[in-house]
């Protein structure tokens, strides 16, 4: 790893024999004001976000539980010079990321009002159809870059349902988001009908971290830190790729594809291996299954990047690269939040041009079908 | 090694800073308490620039629930990862001898010293007008 | 006995609440536990006749795998080649809500375990079973144990009431320290919150999977909450918990530290170096790799041979035939993990190697 890096700024690192454009999986667009989904409201419903507004299972109405390390979970630069928190204002997401990253495709997913958790299906429903309408009307309509995901409330399975077909009808959304802190875990059949939607028309499932589904996130107890609480994550990602496998949803869906976002990568090699070494012991408890966990793995599931392990060594970093699969990876830079990976210098580990390809762009354009 | 004026001491008021570019880099200037540092505007990590950094107190702790502040505002929280870098001298909290960001030695000077004394150079000071009624930072590459 | 394979990992079964542990209960306690039948409480994270629990040739015919003092012998020692092993009781004591019950049955278990399996046969050693839900009440039980050098650490869940960290816990590990008894966080649950934060699941097998995550969270609490700061001689150890999970789990931990350190000024190093000193782990199950390069890559990944722990996790079904010791593990963590390590982790076992 360079520890001190002198040479002079160049505005774009590669030359142009290698240059590469790339798709960024994971991009956050942010309301400028909750006022801005009024015209994708009805009254009633602009008038409870406006007073009862959300209703989640967290004991703040303003702040996250565990307050961030840096003002609203983003990198400090990029609060737009015109006023509005990070990923508010398209110029700038451009100016910042879009344009000196040479995104052919940035996917959008969207965290604000945290549709998936509402304890009001009501006006969950209204709001994640409102979200989904201005995904398109502020952001990929105005740039052709952007590709919206189709946002989806999974406790309330008739109104998923009903906004999937909506929304799969403009045939404008590339995949089906849920939550993975949800009532349940992912895997459970009450699930499934989003499940079979998603693989009927033909559009893969997103799962991004996150979520207010009523359990500590940890299985003894809630943490004191965000230390404890950001790396939890990784945590949930795993518990929900057991859960999605043992329960069989790739069993049953063989065309379903999966794509977990922003759980990083490092944590699936043991995850495969611990599923495959306690396989033959607990077979007689799911004998639905009819490989082995990490075939299921292999097959139908894709894990975008950030955040990327920092091994000290770089070729620990390569281990987990190849234990995972190269086919497997889906760049993504989570712009604005914190902990965002630049395109640049993430990958603090020697690819080759063709695996930096695939990492970068191939592996996502075949998953999303751009 | 050149000599670079790059500021009226008035233009950055203390807690702030001013970024130049010094021959094809953007060097970031800082002004805490009665001081100016100079580093590249460049973490070693991922790129990201310091001078849109936090500005925070040096913080150690004894014992759990025990907040010991010292040298507040020398202390840069990279704006991305939350990095701890010394201003003064770039190196980072966690691993101060594999981790630095390139500082560059800072001096301030009267306008008149600087008219006066060019013998000091050389320096480049077809970027600045310089006027010995004001005072200068200069950083040295 | 000479020492040459210390299996850090074994568990013999509590028959019963009524029948084992009935003589060293109080009268008050013997009264409540027959008059209102308080018994059958194996933990919910491993029911006896689910087959993790205890491979075919090691359950006997009727009763509770590991409930057999013979059995466990034979296959402990002669079989799988220990010299001394280390008993683990896994049963709901730990789990009980009402403390003074919980505190009474944890004592019942120590006593029980003294003098049924110690006093019987010199190359047994134990974990002192303590009540958690009460931390005043642990010390005490711990305090009570601690003259008897048999007792070798301290067993709590990996999934217990609240994550191990908290200031509450506290004096425990102080008791810990100054008793050189190495905190032994063992897989199972009291089954106080889901398993894991994505709820509950329908399989075991889903359980048994997310207790690795439950010993990530557990390591983190006790990392940030600077429990190794104000202990600085206390070691914990990892018991059934998988291996393999370690190196991007260390890696994780350091790159958050790295960014967030403010909120926790008084970790003064980054957390792997902070695992390596004070966190050590059994070796079943490993969750090894497919193939020798992996297993290698792991080990090297993990970065100490000082960690690693032997054990059987006898009589839970782990492997089949009798070597214990993971396959393609590098001779020099073989080398170390059966005598050495043991005996430096848990300090009053006090064998000459």
């Amino acid at each position: 790893m360079s520890d001190v890096i002198d040479r002079p700024i160049l505005e774009k690192e590669a030359t142009a024999a290698t240059r590469l454009r790339i798709v960024d999986c994971d991009i956050h667009p942010s309301l400028h004001s909750r006022a801005d989904l009024n015209e994708f409201l009805p009254k009633r419903w602009q008038e409870h976000l406006k007073t009862y507004g959300d209703h989640l299972r967290t004991p703040y109405i303003g702040t996250t539980p565990y307050p961030r390390s840096s003002p609203i979970i983003c990198r400090r630069d990029a609060w737009p010079p015109t006023g509005g928190p990070p990923g508010s204002d398209l110029a700038f997401m451009r100016k910042q990321h879009l344009d000196p990253y040479d995104v052919e495709f940035g996917i959008l997913q969207v965290l604000d009002l945290f549709i998936f958790s509402q304890q009001n299906l009501e006006f969950g429903a209204a709001i994640q159809r409102a979200i989904n309408e201005w995904q398109l009307a502020f952001w990929a309509h105005r740039d052709p870059r952007l590709r919206a995901s189709i946002l989806v409330g999974q406790d309330d399975t008739v109104a998923a349902l009903a906004e999937i077909d909506r929304c799969a009808r403009t045939g404008e959304y590339i995949q089906i988001n849920i939550s993975p802190r949800a009532n349940e875990p992912l895997g459970r059949r009450r699930y499934w009908p989003i499940y079979e939607r998603a693989q009927e028309l033909g559009l893969p499932l997103g799962i991004h971290v996150g979520g207010y589904g009523g359990h500590a996130p940890t299985g003894g107890g809630w943490p004191s830190y965000y230390c404890e609480e950001h790396q939890s994550n990784a945590h949930t990602m795993a518990a929900q790729l057991a859960s999605l496998v043992i329960e069989g949803v790739p069993e049953r869906f063989p065309a379903l594809k999966i794509v977990f976002i922003e759980g990083g990568f490092g944590w699936i090699a043991s995850a495969m291996w611990r599923m495959d070494q306690h396989f033959a012991r607990f077979r007689s408890e799911v004998p639905h299954l009819k490989r082995r966990p990490s075939e299921y793995v292999k097959e139908h599931f894709w894990f975008t990047t950030q955040p990327i392990d920092e091994p000290d060594e770089a070729k620990h970093l390569r281990q987990l690269i190849e234990w995972v699969g190269i086919e497997r990876l889906l760049f993504s830079s989570d712009y604005p939040h914190w902990d965002y990976d630049d395109a640049r210098f993430a990958f603090k580990t020697p690819l080759t041009e063709v695996e930096r390809k695939k990492i970068f762009s191939t592996n996502a354009r075949a998953v999303y079908k751009l | 090694m050149a000599r670079h004026v790059v500021a009226r001491t008035s233009e950055i008021p203390p807690g702030g800073n001013k970024v130049v570019d010094i021959e094809g880099r953007d060097i970031v200037v800082f002004h805490v308490n009665g001081a100016f540092f100079a580093l590249l505007n460049r973490c070693p990590h991922e790129g990201a620039p310091p001078d849109k950094a936090a500005c925070v107190a040096r913080l150690t702790s004894p014992e759990p629930g025990v907040y010991n502040r010292s040298r507040v505002g020398e202390m840069l929280r990279c704006p991305w990862h939350g990095w701890e870098f010394d201003m003064r001298d770039g190196q980072s909290w966690f691993d101060p001898k594999r981790f630095k960001v390139r500082s560059y030695p800072v001096v301030v000077e009267s306008g008149e010293e600087l008219v006066e004394g060019m013998a000091k150079g050389p320096y480049v000071a077809e970027t600045f007008p310089v006027v010995v009624e004001d005072s200068y930072v200069i950083v040295e590459t | 006995m000479a020492v040459t394979r210390i299996d850090c990992d074994i568990h013999p079964a509590v028959g019963g609440t009524r029948t084992t542990l009935l003589p060293y209960l109080d009268d008050h306690w013997k009264e409540q536990v027959v008059s209102r039948a308080i018994d059958g409480l194996d933990l919910t994270s491993y029911p006896p006749n689910m087959p993790l629990s205890g491979r075919p040739d090691w359950r006997p015919k009727g009763g509770k795998p590991g409930s057999d003092l013979g059995m466990v012998q034979k296959g402990a020692f002669d079989q799988l080649g220990a010299s001394h092993a280390i008993c683990n009781v896994l049963y709901g004591a730990q789990a009980v809500y009402d403390p003074y019950m919980a505190s009474a049955f944890c004592k019942a278990i120590n006593d029980w375990i003294a003098a049924e399996w110690l006093s019987a046969d010199s190359r047994l050693r134990a974990s002192i079973v303590v009540p958690m839900q009460a931390p005043d009440l642990a010390v005490e039980e711990i305090e009570r144990r601690a003259g008897d050098s048999r007792f070798v650490s301290i067993l709590v869940l990996a999934q217990g009431e609240t994550l191990l960290g908290r200031r509450h816990f506290w004096p425990v590990y102080q008791a810990a320290e100054k008793y050189q008894l190495p905190l032994a966080i063992h897989a199972g649950s009291a089954y106080r919150f889901a398993p894991s934060s994505i709820g509950w699941p329908s399989h075991r097998y889903e359980y048994y999977f997310v207790e690795a995550q439950a010993f990530q969270a557990q390591i983190l609490s006790l990392i940030y909450e600077g429990v190794f700061g104000k202990f600085p001689n206390l070691k914990v150890v990892l018991m059934e918990s998988g291996v393999t999970w370690l190196p991007a789990f260390m890696w994780r931990a350091n790159k958050t530290w790295r960014g967030v350190r403010v909120e926790v000024p008084w970790v003064e190093r980054e957390p792997a170096l902070i695992i390596r000193d004070h966190i050590r782990v059994t070796m079943q199950p490993f969750d090894a790799p497919p193939d020798r390069t992996g297993v290698e890559d792991v080990v090297d990944q993990i970065g100490s041979d000082k960690m690693f722990l032997f054990a059987s996790d006898y009589p839970h079904w782990q492997f089949d035939g009798d070597d214990a010791i993971p396959p393609h593990l590098p001779q020099h963590i073989v080398s170390r993990m059966c005598v050495d390590n043991p005996l430096e982790t848990f300090p009053r076992l006090k064998l000459a190697a």
